[in-house]
């Protein structure tokens, strides 16, 4: 027997039982196939788009994220600009090149070096789309592919996510379903799925929490209300 | 890792008499406690998520064979491979083949204490690689080459001047005179010293908090970001993970997610939770080209169906570490093996037997702030009981113990007898405490005695007052 026939039947037996029959095996991809949803707590869920955005800006700062409300793509320039002058940062960043940010016309400001791709060991901040947020614990949800390479999540000691107001859903289940969506419309699931709660951090000296252990120092995210233009005027 | 809990009583009294590890330890007993605390008042739901916890993971387990090829299938679908591994040793020979086949020089780890559990380090380093641990305590610790002291806070039994002596020692191309002495000093030295060796690893290895049936996904939930940029940035991703790691979809991942963090650390949620499913696809700029998971048993498919199956639902949170007296008193190191506290105290026995961890469930006083605790609801104290009893029909139980037990045994059984004999023995204990009514010193108590007082019975035994109760005011 192979390691793997070994284990499983070693399951099976402890279990005191043969492999499960047809009508157990069609139970349990029912089950599956429904996506069904364990209990939510009702701290999101009950939320309109309005109480979601706040519940989200509200647990992301609690957490060391800091976020910039904006009217639309147009005031990204801007809004990088002034975070990294702000924060003391050089006026550079290496960017998404997901078609989503086109749009962001970074010529009004000339002298922000922009540069789209991957992170690079060198790259001092980075600048990504998220796919989705989640209002119950104020996280992010960033995926890769083509345009939204992981490494510009983790490597830069600055990373800046620019968030559309409704792309924040209450709870990490409506978030699944995003992903599935975008899962059968693409050809699958991405690579990785990364879910983002404040910057990096760590307490194992002594328990004292530290900003930046691996990962970046600053979390900013730049939340886009689409206000103007009738940009992303789903209501919800 | 070689177990050396039978000497848990002697590594405990030097745990206890090491003032730094007590200093050390202090903090951790007030932190994670009150942490978790505030976490769960927060969340109206918590009981009932842990409720359904349990209910997902029993789910899971009665059906551990469908989901475990399911899982298998989605990973290939994804592009990825899975290697199934009964031992320590089979899944050490997998992991050091996929290296081999990648010719990998540098190995950069996340943090696994399956890992730990099977020795992975040296065994890569014995033939020729050169593991580097990326989470800061995991790192810590290995240039200490010590083992971890706590399943979540590898580093938590030591104090931040040690870690800066362990530092100026191993950093030796650093200036000698570099300030070390606060935490975020140690936090950036440490965060300079690894960049390079991520982008230089040509493996990464994690661990998985989860693994999920539906999409063969694994899951790992970490603060630092070392994780993922172990798994992201070396052309190689294996996944290291115990079989019970499994989970049916994303979303009863969500719901022991939310039980994990709030029992873990007290965070709502941690830093980065990070979903990866197969290798990089085609066109993205980065990400591994290959991802294994190494799935183990080591001794776990033998638990299902039997008293210590619940043990499997152990999600790794370290909450019964946190609230445990004993491990708060002792540390982690004296339990002598890679899982210590109440979960060790069950799983330990039953991965490497009772004859060499028979200390640990007898190194408990059955509070039961573990299981009140436990995000899981494992029964911990109720298993504890269990090895008590199969290491004393064993007969590996000490024969003080032993001889003790079979004359209570006798008395047990006789009530009769029982009684009169509490009611002397009380009596005269009564008696001879005298004013004070407390004794300094006992025969046969000396463990008792020899750092506090103990009280001498004040009159009567409970049963001889129960009864005369009970006659005064009849039903």
């Amino acid at each position: 027997m192979t390691p793997k026939e070994e284990i499983l039947s070693g399951i099976r037996r402890a279990l005191g039982r043969d492999p499960v029959d047809a009508a157990t095996a069609a139970e349990l991809r029912a089950r599956l196939a429904a996506h069904r949803r364990n209990l939510i707590p009702a701290r999101a869920a009950a939320l309109d788009r309005r109480g979601r955005v706040d519940l989200f800006v509200a647990m992301a700062e609690e957490v060391q994220a800091t976020v910039a409300r904006i009217p639309s793509l147009a005031a990204v320039p801007d809004a990088v600009a002034r975070y990294l002058s702000g924060e003391n940062l050089p006026a550079e960043l290496v960017a998404a090149p997901d078609p989503g940010l086109d749009a962001i016309p970074w010529q009004t400001r000339p002298l922000l070096r922009i540069r789209r791709g991957r992170a690079e060991a060198s790259d001092a901040a980075s600048l990504s789309p998220a796919f989705a947020a989640i209002a119950e614990t104020g996280t992010l949800m960033l995926i890769s592919g083509r345009g939204t390479p992981t490494t510009l999540n983790f490597l830069p000691d600055t990373h800046i996510v620019v968030l559309h107001e409704e792309q924040i859903v209450a709870a990490y289940e409506d978030a699944w379903d995003r992903l599935r969506a975008h899962a059968a419309a693409s050809g699958g699931l991405p690579r990785t799925v990364n879910f983002i709660t404040g910057p990096s951090r760590t307490a194992d000296i002594e328990q004292r929490v530290e900003l930046g252990a691996h990962g970046p120092r600053r979390l900013h995210i730049l939340l886009v209300s689409g206000a103007e233009n009738g940009e992303n005027s789903e209501n919800g | 890792m070689l177990a050396a809990s039978r000497n848990f009583p002697a590594n405990a009294a030097k745990g206890l008499a090491d003032e730094t590890l007590q200093r050390a330890l202090a903090k951790a007993q007030t932190g994670f406690p009150l942490r978790r605390r505030l976490a769960v008042e927060r969340l109206p739901e918590f009981e009932a998520l842990r409720e359904e916890g349990r209910a997902i993971k029993d789910h899971t387990l009665a059906h551990l064979d469908f989901y475990l090829e399911l899982f298998e299938q989605k990973v290939v679908m994804a592009g990825g491979r899975v290697h199934w591994a009964r031992t320590a040793d089979e899944a050490r020979a997998l992991v050091l083949q996929i290296c081999r086949s990648v010719g990998a020089r540098i190995v950069a780890k996340g943090k696994s204490m399956i890992a730990e559990e099977i020795g992975l380090n040296e065994h890569l380093a014995a033939h020729g690689m050169t593991p580097v641990e990326t989470d800061l305590g995991e790192y810590i610790i290995q240039l200490r080459r010590e083992p971890p002291s706590h399943i979540i806070a590898p580093a938590i039994h030591l104090v931040k001047e040690q870690i800066a002596d362990t530092f100026r020692a191993e950093h030796r191309n650093l200036a000698r005179e570099r300030p070390l002495d606060e935490a975020r000093q140690l936090c950036d030295e440490a965060r300079e010293v690894l960049r390079p060796r991520f982008l230089a690893a040509d493996v990464g290895v994690t661990g998985a908090n989860f693994l999920v049936a539906e999409t063969g996904s694994s899951i790992i939930v970490t603060n630092e970001g070392n994780g993922d940029l172990a798994q992201t940035l070396p052309r190689v991703h294996i996944v290291l993970a115990s079989l019970e790691k499994l989970v049916p979809s994303f979303e009863d991942a969500a719901t022991l997610l939310r039980l994990l963090a709030r029992s873990a650390t007290g965070q709502e949620f941690s830093s980065y939770t990070t979903v990866s499913t197969g290798p990089r696809r085609e066109g993205d700029l980065d990400g591994p080209e290959q991802y294994h998971v190494v799935l183990l048993d080591n001794g776990r498919s033998a638990l299902l169906g039997g008293e210590f199956q619940d043990m499997l639902r152990c999600i790794r949170c370290a909450a019964c570490l946190n609230h445990c007296p004993v491990y708060t008193a002792v540390g982690g190191h004296a339990y002598g093996w890679v899982y210590p506290g109440p979960m060790g105290a069950v799983l330990t026995p039953s991965l490497v037997g009772i004859a060499e961890a028979g200390h640990l469930p007898n190194a408990s006083t059955f509070c039961g702030r573990c299981e009140s605790v436990c995000p899981m609801k494992i029964p911990l104290p109720k298993m504890m009981r269990h090895w008590r009893e199969r290491e004393f029909a064993a007969g590996l139980a000490p024969r003080t113990v032993r001889t003790g037990l079979r004359v209570w045994a006798f008395l047990a059984r006789r009530p009769a007898l029982y009684h009169a004999l509490a009611e002397i023995a009380s009596r005269a204990l009564g008696w001879m405490g005298g004013e004070r009514g407390r004794f300094r010193s006992l025969p046969l108590a000396a463990g008792w005695t020899q750092v506090r007082d103990m009280p001498a019975p004040e009159g009567r035994s409970f049963h001889s007052l129960w009864a005369e109760r009970r006659h005064k005011e009849p039903r």
